[in-house]
């Protein structure tokens, strides 16, 4: 039954090496091992998106994950989103702004998610982000903050690039 | 003096911690030594328990204890949910006990309960309990449920209702007699539930030193809990704390006690560990409360003018197998029905049915929804048959601002007569329609028609009681730091509390809501509480803040006056200290917080009790009345019955803002809520109540693509009943959706005359209907 192996995850740039059952759900490794509690679980089915995190660079249900698929594997969760302690990543600031979360569960599901998308399409239109965070689900929000959010931080981010260039 | 925060968009103080994870939802919590706990449920929707063993149970690996009826101290093995909110016309009312071992009457009822190392193996555990039923036959459909053959929801009683009653006022029958013209149709509303992103979870932590009880709940009313904790486990009420950390979502559901409640602290203080329990999806699905079923039978009575002249008929409820909450759901839809309409004559009997399905209590909404859905369609029946505007027949009907305060002639949940307090619903209607555009929708519709297209507009009002007392209090205190800290009784699940109780409080010491904390939902914090439901929080809270923060204000002037020998009419507060007007003297509010301190030896500076602080509850004399209009534009697919929402305008009146942006983002979270009821949301059961669609693969919440964006426009209408002018704010988007999204859809296809008479309504239903109509 509990059948036990070590594994090796980078976490937010992190190393960890820990023995786990091999049942474990990678969400549960991530936030009752590591301690990492800003991942979280809404159904354990698949479908809210509360649990998405970045597996090397792309986002994974972590309920659907046990934690022995992700050894050797590099991931980033919400914790590791903001460049520091003290400021926010022009997603994160775009939230804020626009109003893009209310209790804040579905909120980490949603900013890895978005990370992915405004990577892979930097110059979305108002569909395409409610087709991106289409498997995300809100209770909350009625998502309309939360879209606006995520347009007006792929505005943030393309001003970031032109101003870095 | 910095802006004035009061009535400010202004972004949130509680986004940075949620944006960066870390926020302390109670399943981030994890103590020393806690143990795990999972619940062993009823598959059945009904079946007599002839016996339990957990011999396999407990013998498993990492398994502590299991716990059944017998392994409950005796004075908790028959005792029940305190039955909270008690009404004569109540008959049955039957409330659920801590555990079953006789009979169950919903499926997900719980049964027993395992605690082990991890959830892991107290999941093992929980599937080696043994049980041995014999399956009964179940009380489904609500209205079947009455009948006089339908087999019993619970096997000792010899029927299946719950409650019944009748409100009304006004001769009916005369209105009747009189009419133009009556309409008669039935209507049925389906259930569905919150489902709050987050499930329930409970933590509970006995600290033997200090023989203290602590409890994490994902409450929306740690009050409430903890006033059950006491009533049920009969502990002191000084040795029990209640938390509501962080809330991923309430909805409602979350604000009834229920029996996990009671069982986690018990188990945690028999077992000398921290246990925690959370709620997975399924069991969300089972055993958390859902609401909404009903079924009406109504008739209106109109003249050639379309002016109402009566509404009357029956209303069937479906309470599930317990009523944990009384009546209020059916008594709120039965009291919500006129609306914003002069109804001179109306007369609604209600009977409450009992059925094997987990119980209902008030969900966004609260019973609202389906008597607007009742009352908006009987509207829109009215106008069609006497050939007027579905929109105009409304403009006829609405109570003129003249005449408020609007007595309606029914008594509300709260035991008062409703009067409406203000608003002005004719402008109201106007302002959606404006946003609507409405003016040029016939023409939209022709050139739609004109490509095939099927487009059509629905409208819907409401009027909702909101601000609930009895109380919800605060204390404001000025820290010796200078900062500003508020305490409140109800939990926070979204709504942002922390930002809306300092921008009430800021403006009085000239400080920005940076400067202010709000402690909320911690029984340990303040002495009494009540909890966060029924749109009360802006209200109630809102107003003790002011009084609260008036006081803290004039305190410090006060204080400030002794100390700077001044006349307390020159002094001000500008950012956060006192000033004397026109001259270069100042003392900031933290050397005034430190001076009220007190120092052994030496008297308050001017005589004042001790400490830069003060509580008061806010207690008001009746609910206020917020309403709105919602205007939906839709597109049907007459093929595939796919309904595609265009345009969704609503105008909202929740009396003077505190923070438009906060009420914008309630308004438009709730009305995704209505969408989900009016399209998507089902929770369907068999013949014999078992649930059928109970994960989110089969029972649907909208998602982003067919949530529509919402244009919000707000009437302010303050209120006169308390000081702030406010009203609540949080669910009135839900109300009217399912009823405007009918109307539109209905307009849509009106080339195929389709009806509409429930919610919510699928593709495959509206396929139907088209095909029926041509
Ligand atoms: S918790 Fe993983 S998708 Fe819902
Ligand atoms: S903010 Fe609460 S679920 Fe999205």
């Amino acid at each position: 039954m509990s059948d036990r192996r070590t594994i090796s995850v980078t976490i937010n740039g992190e190393a960890y090496e820990r023995e786990v059952e091999t049942r474990l759900t990678l969400a549960d490794f991530i936030r009752h091992e590591v301690l990492l509690t800003g991942t979280h679980v809404g159904c354990e089915h698949g479908v809210c998106g509360a649990c998405t995190i970045l597996l090397n660079g792309r986002t994974a249900r972590s309920c659907l994950m046990l934690a022995v698929q992700a050894n050797g594997q590099e991931i980033m969760t919400v914790e590791g989103i903001a460049p520091n302690d003290t400021e926010l990543h022009p997603l994160q600031q775009a939230f804020q702004d626009n109003h893009g979360l209310q209790c804040g569960f579905c909120t980490p599901g949603m900013l890895t998610t978005l990370i992915e998308f405004l990577g892979d399409n930097p110059d979305p239109t108002e569909r395409e982000v409610r087709e991106a965070i289409s498997g995300n689900l809100c209770r909350c929000t009625g998502y309309q903050g939360i879209v606006a959010a995520a347009l007006d931080a792929a505005k943030r981010l393309k001003g970031k690039e032109t101003a870095g260039a | 003096m910095g802006a004035k925060m009061f009535g400010a968009r202004v972004a949130r103080l509680e986004d940075p911690r949620l944006l960066t994870g870390r926020g302390s939802y109670t399943d981030d919590f994890h103590l020393p030594g806690m143990l795990e706990a999972a619940f062993v449920r009823s598959p059945h929707s009904h079946a007599k328990i002839n016996g339990i063993d957990t011999a396999a149970a407990k013998a498993h690996p990492g398994v502590v204890a299991v716990y059944t009826v017998a392994d409950l101290p005796e004075y908790l093995r028959d005792m029940t949910v305190p039955f909270q909110v008690p009404n004569p016309a109540i008959s049955q009312p039957f409330q659920q006990r801590l555990l079953e071992d006789r009979e169950v009457c919903f499926a997900g009822e719980p049964i027993a309960l395992v605690v082990a190392d991890s959830r892991y193996n107290a999941e093992d555990a929980a599937t080696l309990v043994e049980i041995d039923f014999d399956i009964l036959p179940g009380a489904s459909d609500c209205k079947s449920a009455l009948d006089d053959n339908a087999p019993m929801c619970h096997a000792n009683s010899s029927n299946n209702e719950g409650a019944k009653y009748t409100v009304g006022y006004g001769d009916v029958s005369d209105a009747f007699a009189n009419a133009h013209l009556t309409h008669r149709e039935e209507y049925w509303i389906h259930r569905g539930g919150g489902f709050a992103i987050e499930n329930r979870a409970v933590v509970a932590e006995y600290n033997e030193l200090q023989d203290m009880l602590t409890i994490w709940s994902a409450t929306q009313s740690p009050f409430l809990v903890k006033q059950n904790v006491v009533d049920m486990l009969g502990w002191e009420s000084d040795k029990v704390r209640v938390i509501a950390p962080d809330v991923g979502g309430g909805f409602g559901p979350k604000t009834i006690y229920y029996v996990e409640e009671a069982l986690i602290p018990l188990v945690a203080k028999e077992l000398g560990h921290p246990v925690k329990w959370v709620e997975d999806r399924r069991e969300n699905f089972l055993a958390t409360n859902m609401e909404r079923d009903q079924y009406w039978d109504m008739e209106i009575a109109v003249d050639a003018g379309g002016k109402l002249l009566g509404v009357r008929g029956k209303m069937t409820h479906d309470s599930g197998a317990y009523m944990p909450w009384g009546i209020i759901s059916p008594y709120i839809s039965a009291t919500t029905l006129p609306g914003p309409y002069i109804l001179p004559a109306y007369e609604l009997e209600t009977r409450v049915a009992l059925t094997n399905k987990v119980a209902v209590t008030p969900v966004r909404g609260a019973g609202r929804p389906q008597a607007v859905f009742a009352m908006e369609r009987l509207m829109d029946r009215a106008a069609d048959k006497l050939g007027i505007d579905r929109v105009e027949i409304r403009r006829r009907n609405l109570i003129p601002t003249e005449q408020m305060p609007y007595a309606l002639g029914l008594i509300f949940r709260d035991g008062k007569p409703m009067t409406y307090d203000s608003g002005d619903y004719p402008k109201c209607q106007v302002e959606a329609l404006r946003i609507a555009d409405y003016e040029g929708f016939r023409a939209r519709q022709e050139t739609a028609r004109a490509e095939d297209r099927h487009i059509g507009l629905g409208i819907a009002n409401y009027v909702e009681g909101t601000g609930l007392g009895p109380f919800e209090g605060a204390t404001v205190r000025i820290q010796p730091s200078g900062r500003i800290c508020i305490y409140t009784g109800g939990g926070d699940s979204g709504q942002g509390h922390w930002t809306t109780l300092a921008q009430v409080a800021a403006d009085k010491f000239g400080v920005g809501i940076e400067d202010i904390d709000v402690q909320k939902g911690d029984t340990g914090k303040i002495a009494s509480g009540v909890g966060t439901f029924a749109s009360r929080i802006a209200v109630n809270a809102g107003s003790s803040v002011h009084l609260a923060a008036t006081e803290v204000r004039e305190k410090a002037l006060k204080v400030a006056a002794y100390m700077l020998e001044a006349a307390e009419e020159d002094l001000d507060i500008v950012d956060g200290r006192v000033v004397v007007k026109g001259a270069d003297l100042s003392v900031g509010l933290a050397e005034i917080a430190r001076a009220v301190q007190g120092m052994p030896g030496f008297s308050l500076p001017g005589g004042v009790e001790p400490g830069l602080e003060a509580t008061h509850y806010f207690s008001p004399s009746q609910s206020c009345y917020c309403n709105g209009t919602a205007v939906v534009e839709v597109e049907v697919d007459p093929e595939t019955g796919w309904v595609d929402i265009l345009k969704y305008s609503m105008a909202h009146d929740s009396g003077t803002l505190i923070n438009p942006f906060v009420v914008d983002g309630q308004v438009q979270g709730a009305v995704a809520q209505g969408v989900g009821n009016a399209l998507l949301e089902w929770m369907i059961y068999d013949d014999n109540a078992n649930p059928v669609s109970a994960s989110f693969a089969e029972y649907l919440l909208p998602s982003a693509p067919e949530t529509p964006n919402v244009d919000v426009v707000h009437i302010e209408s303050p209120s006169p009943i308390n000081p702030l002018g406010v009203k609540g704010a949080g669910e009135g988007g839900t109300i009217p959706a399912p009823a405007a999204i009918m109307s539109a859809i209905e307009d849509a296809l009106s080339p195929w005359n389709v009806v509409i008479s429930g919610a919510p309504i699928t593709p495959s239903m509206i396929v139907e209907k088209v095909r029926a109509g041509s």
